[in-house]
């Protein structure tokens, strides 16, 4: 079973430059859990004691997860996956 | 340096001031490697608010897809101060994660001049550069 993650540039230290890697998992928190094992660190970036990072944005195929189940949300073969920091600021 | 078309320059002022006093918010795409904006896209401020801005997120997947599809890359990421200066918030500086951006503060907190100003956000460091605009 394999799960296609579209690593954004900022990210890319964690994959050896890979702008795509595969994982598995039947939701979103273990396909997580396991490319931090391929990926050492990389679950960090993506995830808090709150869930999912406020300002990382992932989309299964092309929705916004935090509109379906966050890290609940059921994953499966063929999936696409994809992460982009959110773009995001202020006055202060 | 940045290096910008007129044209696209005085869409980012219309933009902000359309959008003034909430923060206004884009991208300049341009191909990739090659450090030219070229196209303009106005994005949502999704949290439309005077001091804070952030890209729908939905837009910001479609928009990012598209510029994949054109081999494009965000060579400018865009936004405005209302009541502060054309310079780089803390928060800004935190949250900036495309280090080959160019990011573009406008202030419109006066009402007859407009700041324009561009910066490098890498690793939390923030860096000006001089803007030369182009016919």
């Amino acid at each position: 079973m394999a799960i296609e993650v579209r690593i954004p540039t900022i990210l890319r230290t964690y994959t050896d430059g890979a702008k795509q890697v595969e994982g598995t998992g039947s939701t979103l928190g273990e396909l997580f859990t396991d490319l931090d094992h391929k990926h050492g660190g990389l679950r960090d970036r993506l995830v808090d004691d709150g869930g999912l990072r406020r300002f990382v944005n992932v989309y299964l195929n092309d929705e916004d997860v935090r509109f379906l189940a966050g890290l609940d949300t059921p994953v499966k073969d063929g999936d696409t996956v994809t992460v982009l920091p959110a773009v995001a600021g202020g006055a202060s | 340096m940045l290096t910008i078309p007129r044209g696209l320059r005085d869409k980012i002022v219309a933009h902000a001031r359309r959008d003034h006093p909430d923060e206004a918010c884009g991208v300049l795409a341009g191909p990739a490697g090659r450090d030219r904006p070229e196209r303009f896209i106005a994005m949502t401020n999704a949290e439309r608010s005077p001091t804070f801005y952030r890209f729908d997120s939905g837009e910001q997947f479609r928009v990012w897809r598209d510029m994949e599809g054109n081999d494009e890359e965000p060579v400018v990421i865009y936004h405005s101060h209302t009541a502060t200066e054309a310079y780089p918030s803390r928060t800004d500086i935190t949250l900036a994660a495309e280090p080959g951006a160019h990011y573009v503060l406008v202030s419109t907190r006066n009402s007859d001049t407009t700041e324009f100003r561009s910066y490098r956000i890498v690793d939390g460091t923030v860096t000006e550069e001089p803007v030369t605009v182009v016919e």
